[in-house]
């Protein structure tokens, strides 16, 4: 976080004073570039693009409509203002009974109505980020370990690790097969985690996948049902983007296939949710853990008390999620708008010979750029990126702060910006790659303008960051995405 | 291998106490003016109700501070987008005013200090987590506030050692109380990372004086530890002598300006008492060290504030004129009703501590105990859920380190109902005067006093955490104190 002066090492927490929040990593370069000089289709047509957020703006007009047509959801129109005070006052940890009720039934319309939940288990939480945390907090101690298949969403290591100081064990997993989790892969952890002598105590899977883009398969989600019954260990599944899966093979929960893993222990299985991606919420923070184990209900309720959902928005949400017809439109028109983006953009880097894992879901993709690389090395990997940024003005994330175990993938996302933009940027990319294919082309050294990064980086040396007035002052006037509760 | 974390098995969550049994009382038969007069009448829930007509008169006023109607629709995307944990700017701008003139305009708050949290529980809980490590102990008045054994202790392992206060000189925090809580720590090898206060207190609803803050702030300078001074009722304050934010005296005072290491004092804030909105959670973290507002930054995407709930929050405390008029209007309503009920209780012969805030009065009932002890104690409190049907707070819940008191709360209910409290409590003391007068148990004409239905055994407390209530995440005690966030 910066330079912590002598006295406060001393004065403050380690959780304080060590790193366990994530923001001292090199990732941070991209927002720099992007805040220092920020597209703008009329005002700053040459500034950087930000791909780095994996937000979801495309059906933001079908929900004012929707709000418009109907103000009693709100405690601050005149039509529902009479309500005000008991929405203000009512600060009960269950959450408003209706809220329960209208988040239970939209999580089964994500799924098509092929699974049932209930209420009485939705327990809400500061975001995912906070259901992350809440849940390690109820089903570990400190020192005990989550596995987690890479590549994994960053936040993970500051979520489920820096105030609960549980661990976090990578589960590797290859391009060679898609990036598939694979009982072997599993297994390996596990041993590797016990031999290390630690103590495994869940394994957290994020279906669809970020930064994947992936959907896991009713096969795979039985094999890691087994495996975690075999292990006796838990099994967190973050389903955030269950309603940006757009084609197929369609999204299927683990609520749908713990039946059909026999002996398989329900007081094993949780899932977090969230509308900060299906909805185009994440400033809402409404968070949401729906567990099969009583207690783990129970005492996630009581911690809930550290993160609630205001209950104003509790209140809209929960009118909002009541209306079947408002809420089918939504999902099925989502669906086709993340499907075109995703297709535009997708096809277009084909073209010039850019592969990206093949993905149904997310709001993002998983650029494969390795035959750019001059060797296959995380170094290069940055070197890339910085080129990327800098040069093309496209911020993307690299796969190394995903840890991903193969250098040169780049998670690149689509559903934050116009149609405009977008094809700005496709042109950005094309235009770069075939630049690139030309210099590859020929061994000569006046491929790249590599020599003239604006910034020098010298991979995990850290000290510009520790040194720059951003991280120094309290007041970063960053919104980068560690600023962002959730990117 | 336990199958949960030892936090979800142990009982620091506070919820296991007898402090329940008045809230089952006031489930089972809520008290209605019209639908149940016999009801029993809540005054354990330190709400402020008295104001909502001012608040819902401006939110008609103001159409576009809501991002819900017509005129603020327009901004509807921008800020449901939004997950900077910095918050809105113009959020931390109102919120620093708004503190600002609830002190009075003697001091400035910077709004680049400010930090969210999950309502001041999620902002207590933060501090800790900043401040100290697990082990640890923050000092802290007795009695107070039964949520901080939840909210300083559960996830953060930090450990409450109570300073005592005595009724002899009205419950002051004396120096040397302070030193011997703190020297017996040091021979105990606990480690004193700080001193914790709520000013204006609860229970007590008196503030604290500016000496008395000078020599608290010199004692922790001097021992190097921390000051988090919860000002959660700052606007409660309703008369004489007016309240004295710390944040005054670190500032204003020129010697201590200069000799008071300003990294160790911290505020906690809300707007769950001064607006009575604490379903809405605006927690506040306010601290004069830079690296624990860094810190408390990144924590708070643990539990942000809900940006639609930012953003009218931002119109509202914007508006001067409307600020200015509700907090002469909400300290005159609660003077007023203060009055009232202590009047009307002083007219029975049951004095409460005088004090000038809060939204309670700290009743002694030490004359009407059949013993001097914590059995006594709660027999009389069972007593008086059971029989006068008043759900009031034992003094034990608030760790008092004398037996006798109890919080009643006067600023949750209307008037009609503060009546017939009154009358019930004037109907409870003159039954037992007639006993005391005749010295032999006399007939209640007037009350039946049945065998209290809820057995109690001394400090055991096995039927609650067996009773099914306990384990089924269905509570059928939706409305008590510890399923809020903070009561």
């Amino acid at each position: 976080m910066g330079f912590i002066s002598g006295n406060n090492k001393k004065l403050l927490s380690k959780i304080a004073t060590n790193d366990g929040h994530g923001e001292n990593s090199a990732y941070f370069d991209g927002w720099k570039a992007y805040e220092n000089d920020p597209f703008h289709l009329t005002q700053n047509p040459n500034g950087v693009i930000q791909m780095g957020l994996a937000e979801n703006q495309l059906c933001f007009d079908l929900i004012q409509e929707w709000v418009v047509n109907n103000p009693k959801a709100s405690i601050c129109t005149s039509e529902g203002a009479q309500d005000f005070k008991d929405i203000a006052i009512f600060q009960d940890y269950h959450g408003l009974p209706e809220f329960r009720k209208a988040v239970s039934r939209f999580m089964e319309k994500v799924r098509g109505d092929r699974v049932t939940f209930d209420p009485e288990r939705i327990v809400m939480s500061g975001g995912a980020t906070g259901a992350i945390e809440t849940l390690t907090f109820c089903l570990a101690d400190p020192g005990d370990a989550f596995l987690v298949p890479t590549p994994y969403y960053p936040a993970f290591d500051r979520d489920l690790r820096w105030r609960t100081r549980v661990q976090l064990y990578p589960v590797v997993c290859e391009s060679s097969n898609n990036f598939k989790v694979t009982k072997e892969a599993l297994e390996d952890a596990y041993e590797k985690a016990q031999e290390s002598n630690i103590r495994v105590k869940g394994l957290l899977i994020n279906n669809p996948s970020n930064p994947l883009g992936t959907v896991l398969d009713r096969e795979t989600l039985k094999d890691i049902l087994r495996f975690i019954n075999d292990k006796n260990i838990h099994l967190v599944c973050d389903e955030i983007y269950a309603a940006t899966a757009f084609s197929q093979p369609s999204f299927i929960s683990i609520a749908e296939v713990k039946e059909e893993v026999v002996g398989c222990n329900e007081n094993l299985v949780h899932i977090i949710y969230s509308l900060s991606k299906d909805l185009g919420f994440p400033g809402f923070r409404v968070g949401i853990i729906y567990s099969y184990n009583d207690v783990v209900v129970n005492i996630a309720r009581k911690m809930s008390s550290f993160g609630l959902v205001s209950t104003q928005t509790q209140r809209l949400i929960a009118s909002m999620l009541s209306d079947d017809i408002f809420v089918e439109n939504f999902i099925a028109k989502s669906s086709v708008r993340l499907s075109q983006r995703h297709g535009l953009f997708t096809k277009g880097l084909a073209q010039v010979g850019i592969n990206t894992l093949k993905s149904n879901a997310g709001l993002f993709f998983w650029m494969d750029l390795r035959r750019l690389l001059k060797e296959p090395t995380f170094e290069d990997e940055l070197d890339l990126w910085h080129i990327i940024i800098n040069e093309v003005k496209l911020n993307v994330s690299p796969g190394c702060s995903f840890h991903c175990s193969e250098p040169g993938w780049f998670r690149v996302c689509f559903a934050n910006m116009d149609d405009e933009t977008m094809r700005v940027a496709l042109r950005r990319i094309r235009h770069f790659v075939l630049k690139e294919n030309k210099g590859l082309e020929v061994a000569s050294k006046k491929q790249c303008r590599r020599n003239k990064l604006e910034i020098s980086l010298s991979f995990r040396r850290l000290d510009d960051f520790m040194n720059s007035p951003f991280m120094n002052s309290p007041h970063s006037p960053m919104s980068s995405p560690m600023v962002q509760a959730r990117t | 291998m336990a199958l949960l974390s030892k936090l979800a098995t142990n009982e620091q969550h506070g919820e296991n106490s007898p402090y329940f049994d008045g809230w089952k009382a006031y489930d089972n038969d809520p008290f209605h003016l019209v639908n149940n007069p016999n009801g029993v009448i809540q005054m354990g829930l330190a709400e402020n109700q008295l104001s909502f007509d001012l608040i819902e008169e401006w939110i008609k006023r103001n159409p576009k501070a809501s991002i819900c109607t017509t005129e603020g629709m327009e901004s509807f995307r921008t800020i449901a987008n939004f997950q900077d944990y910095h918050g809105l700017p113009e959020f931390r701008s109102a919120i620093a005013k708004f503190m600002e003139k609830t002190r009075g305009s003697r001091v400035k708050f910077d709004p680049e200090r400010v930090v969210m949290a999950g309502g001041a529980t999620g902002a207590n809980e933060t501090l800790m987590f900043c401040l100290a490590d697990p082990g640890d102990a923050f000092l802290v008045p007795s009695p107070y506030y039964p949520g901080f054994n939840r909210d300083l202790r559960w996830r953060t392992g930090v450990q409450l050692l109570p300073i005592s206060c005595k009724s002899s000189n009205s419950f002051k925090i004396t120096i040397e109380a302070l030193k011997e809580a703190y020297e017996n720590a040091q021979q105990a090898n606990v480690k004193v990372k700080g001193l914790i206060l709520t000013n204006p207190s609860n229970p007590l609803g008196t503030t604290l004086d500016r000496d008395t803050l000078k020599n608290l702030l010199t004692f922790t300078n001097e021992h190097n530890i921390h000051l988090v001074c919860d000002e959660i009722y700052a606007t409660t304050v309703f008369d004489a002598p007016q309240f004295v934010s710390i944040a005054e005296i670190i500032t204003n005072d020129e010697v201590t300006n200069r000799c008071i290491n300003k990294d160790l004092v911290h505020i906690v804030y809300s707007l769950s008492k001064d607006m009575g909105f604490p379903g809405f959670r605006v927690g506040i973290v306010y601290s004069f060290n830079d690296d624990v507002v860094n810190c408390a930054r990144k924590m708070s995407s643990f539990g942000l504030v809900s940006t639609q709930t930012q953003h009218i929050i931002a119109a509202m405390l914007s508006d001067d004129e409307f600020v200015e008029e509700f907090l002469i209007e909400s300290a005159k309503r609660l003077r007023k009703r203060h009055e009232k009920f202590t009047g009307g209780l002083e007219e029975v012969g049951i004095k409460c501590l005088k004090s000038n805030a809060g939204l309670f009065c700290w009743m002694d009932l030490r004359p009407l105990l059949k013993e001097p002890t914590h059995d006594g104690e709660v027999t009389l409190w069972k007593l008086i859920i059971n029989d006068v049907k008043l759900n009031v707070s034992p003094g034990s819940s608030f760790n008092c380190p004398e037996t006798g008191w109890f919080r009643v709360c006067f600023a949750n209910i209307d008037d009609q109902t503060v009546d017939i409290a009154l009358v019930r409590i004037r109907m409870f003391v003159d039954g037992n005067n007639d006993v005391k007068e005749n010295g032999v148990a006399k007939e209640k004409q007037h009350w039946k006093r049945s065998n209290l239905r809820l057995s109690f055994s001394n400090g055991k407390y096995d039927e609650n955490v067996m009773s099914l209530n306990m384990m089924s995440p269905n509570s059928p005690i939706p409305h008590s104190p510890l399923v809020r966030a903070r009561n």
